[in-house]
């Protein structure tokens, strides 16, 4: 994969350490789905991070060594 | 009904490691690294469990009972983004290291890497002094469960004497593979039967949305209970992971480079998969059980089990807690072991090894480890289980140390000297001054001691590292392409 995408990637990982301080949601208690919204949030930071764990994997292409 | 689970569950565990034996070729690499033969589900089975703690399940609901939803994204989602990191840009380069130089353990690769013996030796008292109270909160904290589950019955002697005569059996007969199978057995049990007791508690309790209109809202936000700077830093705690011994020798096991890319995607789902539960029912325990005072907290889960739905759903969770420990424990008592073996005996010894000598001295040391181990815990107080959280900072802030082996030719011996004595320094103050203290934070503001350690070595090694000699070009050539 092109250097620019990785680069790309590496700047939304940076982007998701930063998001994990999810200050905007600190004092609200109410519940979406019947869970917490911080909680929620933090669940979907999970699921992110997978994705964005796939697309690194993806881009870094030098899987093949044995 | 609890006692004949766990014993059906202690058996399979003995019976999957036996088999695993079948494979083993009596070789030192196949005993310490498996062969370098593990497929990418069980290296990201053996991964998750081995950090995966009693904590993650019992430790996990205790703070969540206290603090709240915010336990998830300070212990939980910090991990399932830095966790995959340390894989992804620390692992597969050691694991590319140990294949092409033959290292089986951590010291191995730092002695060569600065050419220093002595390093080697400083950083082998490190990480066992390190490592030990982290493997004696797995066997006190078993046998304590078990004592508690089973209301006494079962004393906590006899839990954690259990526990390390289980973990010695599969551990020494089959090594590695052994430990790696078993691992990928506890960790799918103890991701599952969390999933179960979540459900059968909050059906109980007459469903999850009726159970947590009864929590108190303060729970339910972070403000309340997480300061900001905490959350900010303790992203620095789970950095221990990429100097772990026991996680340096699981990245050594895998089959090739490819093998890791599923630990490195799905790690961050199998977090939230075991803490959503242990979480929620935390928080739920305010209802079934209020009043709860400090590490009271811990036994939770115990509390609201034996309220719901005891026998058989407490066997469960015992099996599940077992699982969790054990597979803790196996990998550390192997990897230090390992060290003896290889660091100490195999380093300073004049004749080398037969491949069967190698084999035997690290199965003796494994049985040492956890023959001590065991002693240890039947004379500890319940207050290393306060030391075993500051192993965590210990490791955490030696981690700019493989990062600069690994990234930063121009870093010296001298630079990791001064680096390892900056971390022991500033352990010792900060433990010495606070491990009495639940829930330290430097200055009371909410930042993490491991966020200082890790800010302070890397300074040390960096300034250190310019102003001393750069290590050799040829020793530069064995280490980074050009």
């Amino acid at each position: 994969m092109k250097r620019p995408i990785r680069w790309l990637l590496y700047c939304l990982l940076v982007l998701l350490f930063l998001l994990h301080n999810d200050f905007w949601l600190w004092q609200t208690p109410r519940l979406v789905l019947g869970i917490p919204i911080g909680l929620l949030y933090h669940i979907g930071y999970c699921v992110v991070a997978t994705l964005l764990m796939a697309a690194l994997v993806k881009a870094r292409g030098d899987w093949g060594e044995r | 009904m609890s006692l004949a689970i766990i014993s059906i569950y202690l058996l399979m565990v003995l019976v999957l490691g036996a088999l695993s034996h079948k494979l083993f070729r009596n070789t030192g690499e196949d005993y310490f690294v498996a062969s370098r033969t593990i497929n990418w589900f069980i290296l990201l089975m053996t991964l998750f469990g081995t950090n995966m703690t009693a904590f993650s399940i019992l430790g996990a609901s205790g703070e969540a009972y206290h603090r709240g939803i915010g336990v998830f994204a300070l212990m939980a989602s910090s991990s399932a983004i830095v966790v995959p990191c340390v894989f992804l840009f620390i692992g597969t380069r050691l694991w590319r290291l140990g294949k092409r130089f033959g290292y089986v353990t951590q010291v191995q690769y730092f002695r060569d890497r600065w050419e220093s013996d002595g390093l080697g030796l400083l950083l082998f008292i490190v990480f066992v002094l390190l490592l030990i109270p982290y493997l004696l909160i797995g066997v006190m904290g078993g046998g304590g469960t078990l004592a508690t589950l089973t209301d006494g019955q079962i004393p906590q002697w006899m839990g954690g004497l259990l526990i390390c005569a289980v973990v010695l059996c599969y551990v020494t007969y089959s090594g590695m593979r052994g430990t790696a199978w078993v691992n990928t057995f506890q960790t799918l049990v103890f991701m599952t039967l969390g999933g179960i007791t979540f459900f059968v508690i909050t059906d109980r309790m007459g469903g999850f949305s009726n159970a947590i209109s009864k929590v108190d809202t303060g729970l339910l936000m972070q403000a309340e209970h997480i300061k900001p700077l905490e959350l900010l830093t303790y992203l620095c705690v789970p950095l221990c992971v990429g100097m772990f011994p026991h996680i340096f020798s699981h990245f050594l096991t895998a089959r090739d480079v490819g093998t890791f890319r599923y630990a490195i995607i799905l790690y961050p789902l199998c977090i939230a998969v075991v803490w959503i539960p242990s979480v929620l029912l935390g928080i739920l325990g305010n209802v079934d059980v209020p009043g709860l005072q400090g590490a009271q907290a811990n036994n939770v889960l115990i509390q609201m089990i034996h309220i719901h739905a005891p026998g058989v759903l407490a066997g469960f969770l015992g099996a599940g807690v077992f699982a969790a420990i054990m597979s803790s424990l196996d990998s550390q008592s192997l990897a230090i072991g390992s060290m003896f073996t290889h660091d100490i005996v195999g380093h300073y010894r004049r004749e080398a090894f037969s491949e069967r000598q190698r084999v035997w001295v690290g199965r003796l040391f494994v049985s040492g480890v956890l023959c001590v181990t065991y002693l240890i815990s039947l004379i500890a107080t319940p207050s290393i289980f306060r030391l075993a959280v500051w192993s965590f900072t210990g490791f955490a802030g030696l981690f700019p140390i493989v990062v600069a082996a690994l990234f930063w030719q121009r870093s010296t011996k001298h630079g990791v000297f001064a680096a390892i004595i900056s971390v022991i320094l500033l352990w010792l103050y900060f433990f010495f001054q606070n491990w009495q203290t639940p829930g330290y934070s430097v200055g009371g503001i909410g930042i993490m001691p491991a966020a200082i350690l890790v800010a302070v070595s890397s300074v040390a090694l960096i300034i250190v590292s310019l102003f001393t000699q750069p290590p050799k070009l040829q020793t530069l050539e064995k280490f980074f392409d050009k």
